[in-house]
This record gives structure tokens, sequence and C-alpha cells, in this order.
């Protein structure tokens, strides 16, 4: 009867005990209860499609298809194009990845493939400190601190790059700010840099031992065992994990929102001030008091729900898939 | 000469030839590269909080009325913003924790392989990446814009953050629980719900805190829940459920465009209130994961 109970947890033991034919009331409230509290997920989420969505609705049909996916942001002249916004959130995470996923992978190879256990702990615990320090001080930091001083080597840099044919389109420009593109990608960096290493680290750490073994006795050395064994066994779900850590860098809001430079444009030029979708919705909302503008901004953060769910659902079925691979494998 | 040539073309098989080791060392070396240059911003930003923050902080900084912004930061402190922080993630906790515990014993305890939790559970996952502003946004469409701005729809935001980590967290130490410990309890003819919350719950309970604490220090340093949710104010607002509150977040995130140094010293203090808040958070969990946690991955 207990295997039983064991084998198919949805009929209990109590049900099927020859003294209580019924299982008791309260034992089947619990149950209900439990399941109300996992609905909540499903609810919660379904709600925030259906009342952003309907919060929204005005400035998807005024400004419609192309009024929406213009480039015209004029708050004072009912222009609400977000282009721009969509623009900056894809560029700075970009710029997040692009720095944290080689730093990530090297710490997580260093934590998986070259620390011994007692020497990784410690690293680990500095990777859940630089976890738990809050966006809005990243933010402040980046404002107060990181910026000016970027600004000086921005400036050097975009001076040094003038007349240079491919680089000034990127570094160079006219109006260099610390506070920017690329210092909104440095901070994203590093505030995804901990998610991505530990994400990583848990798909490196499933690579069999016997697969790393079986390299060391063909003669390869540490970084040839790791091209050919580690690699092409935790590759998929690395890449989960730097999708993860991708939904993360567009979603952050408040660092943001400072760092970014709170200029509607559309520019290759990474060191001049931007925006992006979260940054502009935190930084506008108190003025947004009523009709298309905040409507405008729930839908931007309609547009964001979206497209991190899909990111999100992404990684999510590359990792399971590379997981019963391995599992099968 | 043929043979000196070969002769001399013999590989020694003990260690990797020149480049090839260069190679790994190179890697090797590459790999302490990542750890330093993850280093350098957490000590800067941790040099640059301590010390800026640290003088500001004194007893009156900490229960302290917030004073207009051109006064320097030995004037008054930041009470409200202590407490409304304190209160509002605590209330938080109140309603995310339980529900996301419970919400995790379904999954694992009564979902088995049912079609339904692991529908949820993967909602769950991908809940965790919504961005927390998304949560902001969601309550001020279904509260705020019904029953006004006040400290108990920043708690719902952040409880809207909280509730899937607290499942997932749950869920992967319920997990852990040895089936054999649940087949005792049955075989001493106790029912699901009593098997479940006095032998499985009492067993992974280490593990369930420790995941908790960290949902709660995460949502405590959360600012954009709260932006649209509890309309910051500079005065103390001791009624959660009606009116505009304040938090430490929502204060530094005021304070870092002002130009004003007493304002910036503020913030900074409350910057570094808020990472000790966190920090004591995480070390807690720490500690009862080290001490109390029976399986631990």
């Amino acid at each position: 009867m207990s295997i039983a109970a064991k084998a198919d947890p949805a009929t209990p033991a109590g049900s099927a005990s020859p003294l209580t034919k019924r299982r008791p009331f309260g034992d089947r409230s619990f149950q209900v209860l439990c399941l109300a509290a996992g609905l909540l997920v499903l609810i919660i989420l379904a709600l925030i499609a259906i009342s952003m969505t309907q919060q929204s609705t005005t400035w998807f049909t005024t400004a419609g298809w192309s009024g929406v996916f213009s480039t015209n942001w004029d708050p004072a002249h009912n222009a609400y194009g977000a282009l721009p916004f969509i623009y900056g959130t894809l560029i700075t995470a970009a710029i997040a990845i692009v720095i944290a996923f080689p730093v990530s992978l090297g710490i997580s190879l260093l934590l998986t493939e070259v620390l011994p256990g007692r020497f990784a702990r410690p690293v680990v615990y500095v990777i859940d400190l630089l976890a738990v320090v809050p966006s809005v001080v990243w933010g402040l930091w980046g404002f107060l601190v990181l910026a000016p001083w970027l600004q000086k080597i921005y400036q050097s840099i975009a001076s040094g790059l003038t007349g240079v044919p491919v680089l000034s389109t990127f570094f160079g420009g006219t109006s260099v700010s610390g506070t920017s593109f690329f210092t909104t990608g440095l901070i994203l960096a590093i505030m995804i840099t901990p998610i991505v290493t530990s994400l990583s680290r848990e798909v490196i750490a499933t690579v069999p031992t016997i697969d790393r073994e079986g390299a060391y006795a063909l003669g390869a050395t540490r970084w040839e065992m790791i091209r050919g064994a580690v690699w092409p066994h935790s590759q998929a779900g690395v890449v989960g994990a730097v999708l993860l850590g991708l939904g993360r860098a567009m979603g952050e809001t408040i660092a943001a929102a400072l760092v970014i430079g709170s200029s509607a444009t559309i520019t290759t030029h990474l060191f001049n001030p931007g925006y992006s979708m979260p940054s502009v919705i935190a930084n506008e909302f108190g003025e947004a008091t009523v009709g298309e503008f905040r409507s405008a901004l729930i839908g931007m953060g309609v547009l964001l729900f979206v497209l991190t769910i899909i990111i999100n659902l992404s990684a999510r079925a590359i990792v399971d898939r590379s997981a019963r691979r391995t599992r099968g494998a | 000469m043929m043979a000196i040539a070969s002769e001399q073309q013999t590989v020694d098989l003990r260690e990797p030839s020149g480049w090839r080791r260069s190679k790994n060392q190179i890697a090797t070396v590459g790999m302490w590269v990542a750890f330093v240059v993850m280093l350098v911003p957490l000590g800067f930003v941790l040099f640059t909080v301590i010390g800026k923050g640290a003088s500001a902080i004194t007893w009156q900084f900490l229960t302290g009325n917030i004073p207009i912004n051109v006064l320097p930061v030995t004037f008054g402190g930041v009470g409200p913003a202590v407490y409304g922080t304190l209160v509002i993630t605590g209330f938080a906790s109140l309603m995310a924790i339980p529900l996301g515990v419970l919400g995790g014993i379904y999954i694992n305890e009564y979902g088995g392989n049912q079609v339904l939790a692991r529908v949820i559970n993967f909602f769950a996952d991908v809940m965790t990446g919504v961005p927390s502003i998304i949560m902001g946004l969601f309550i001020f469409t279904i509260w705020v814009l019904h029953f006004g701005y006040s400290g108990f729809a920043g708690s719902l935001a952040l409880a809207c953050l909280m509730l899937p980590i607290v499942i997932r967290s749950t869920y992967e130490m319920l997990r852990l629980v040895p089936d054999s410990l649940r087949e005792a309890s049955y075989a001493l003819g106790a029912t699901k719900a009593r098997v479940t919350l006095t032998v499985v719950l009492p067993a992974a309970i280490g593990g369930i805190v420790s995941g908790a604490l960290l949902a709660v220090a995460r949502a405590a340093g959360e600012t954009a829940p709260l932006v649209f949710t509890i309309l910051v104010t500079q005065t103390l607002n001791k009624n959660l459920f009606s009116g505009a509150n304040t938090a430490l977040s929502t204060l530094i995130f005021q304070n870092a465009t002002q130009p004003y140094t007493g304002a910036q010293a503020r913030a900074w203090g409350s910057a570094l209130t808020l990472i000790a808040i966190a920090f004591i958070l995480m070390i807690v969990a720490r500690l009862i994961t080290a001490r109390f946690a029976r399986y631990d991955r």
C-alpha cells in the first residue's frame, strides 16, 4: 500500500486504507489549498497579460502598427513611437551579453574544472554577494561614480578614433556622454554575471566524470579536455543560460534608468546617451497621468513582457532539450 | 642524416609539447582573469558605498524624518524609508512565502507527473524571469487604478515577484527528501496532509527557509515594482493600506539625481543600509543551510 502511494501520489495512502474509506476533510482541503497556491502562478501571469493589454489598447489602436514602431517620440505632440526604446533595450542587452558571456563562462569553468571544492565555495559566496547588491545601488554608483569617470575615457577614445572608418561609427560621435548605451551595457553585464555564471556552472557540473577522464586518458591538456569533453556536452545549456541572462538584461529597470542618459535617439554611437523600454517607463510614468501617454508606457510594458516571455520560453526549451539528451546518452 | 632527423622528432609523451601547454596555461589564466574582472566592480561598489555611506549611519539617520533635499546629511534621517522598506517587504513576505511553499508542495507532493503540475512548475520558472517592472505595472493596473497608491500595493507587487522564487526553491528542496521517509509515515497510517506537514516539510525546512530568505533579500532591494505602486512621499506613513508610502530603494532612486550633496549623502547612507539588510538576510540563509539543511544539493 505504501509503495502504491509512492508510485502514484495522486491517490494517497489514506484513501486506500480499509479503516477509512473516505479521506478526512482536512486532508482533502489541504490538497485543494496547495492546488490553489500553485494555480496562482497561472492566474497572475494571465492577469498580467489581460490587464496590461487592456490598459494599453488606447495606444495600440490610436497609434496603429506604424505609430507604435515609429521613431518619433514626442509626448508633447502625442507622438509615441517605441522604436528608439526597443532599439535601446536590444543594444544595451547585447552589449551586456557580449561582456558577461566570456566572464561568466570563465568563472564557471574555473569553479568546475580548476578549483577544488573547498576553494570553489568562497568564490560562490562572492558571486552571491554580487547577486544581492540591489539594482538601485548599481544605478546610484553608475550615475555618480562610474559615469563621470567613464566620460573622460569615452572622450579620449572618441577623439582618438575620429576618421577611423568602422570603429568611429560605434565608438566615435560628437555627443559622447558618461551616461550612455555602453555604460548601461557595462552595468547590466555586472548585474547578469551572477545568474549566467551560476546557471552555466550547473550545466557544466552535469558533464559525466567519465568523459573528462576519457579525455585526460588520451593525453589531453585541461584546455583540450574542456574543448573536447565539457563544451560539446554543455554547449546548449550554456546558450540557455546566456538567453536567460539576456532576458534579465532587457528587463532591468532602475540601474538603466539612471545611467542610460534618457535620450530617445537611435544611433550607432555606443558612447551616446539613449533610452530603453523599462527605463522610459520608470522615468516618465509620474508625468504620464492620463490618456495615451500612460497607455503608451504600459503598452511598452506589454512589449517587454512578451519579449522576455519569448526569451525565457526558448531558453527553457533549449536547456530542457539538452538535459533530456544528456540523460538519454 | 635521416636517422638523426627522425630521432629528433621523437615526442616526449610525459608532458604536453610547448604550444599545447601554453594554450592550456593561457586558458587557465583567462579563467582567473574572468574572476578578477568580476571582483573589480564588486570591490569598487562596496568600497564606494561603505566609504560614502558609513559616515552617514547613526541612530538618528535610521530613525529621523526625511528633511528637505538641500539640508546636509547631519539633519534628520531616512526613518520613514527604513520603516517603509521593513513593513512593505515584511507584508509581501507574509503573503508570498506561505503561498509559495504551498505551491511548491503541490508541484512535488500532489502533482506527480500530471500535466497541470508540470505546467505550473514550468510557468513558475518562466515567471522568475519576468522583469520586476512588469509586476509594478501589473499591480498598478489592477490595484492602484481602483484603490489608489498605498504601501500594500507595493507589498502585492513584491509578493508577485517573490512567489515564483519561493515556489521553485521549495520544490527543489522537497525533491531532495527521500521517499523512504514518506513511505515510513504512510505505513503508520498517516494521511497525506499529515505526512507532508509533519514529516516531509520539517525534513526540508532548512532549505526552504533559506530559499525564502534569499527571496526576501531580493525583494527588499527592488525599486521598480514600488515606483508604480507606493507613489513616493517624504513623510512617515504608518498606514500600510492607504496613502503614499516610501522605501529605501525609491529614496535612493530619487536622491541619486539630486544636485544637493545632502540628498546624495542620504542616498549613499540608504544604499549601505539596504546592502546591509540584503547581506544579513543572505548570511542568515547560508547559516541556516549549513546548520539545518539535512539534504543539500
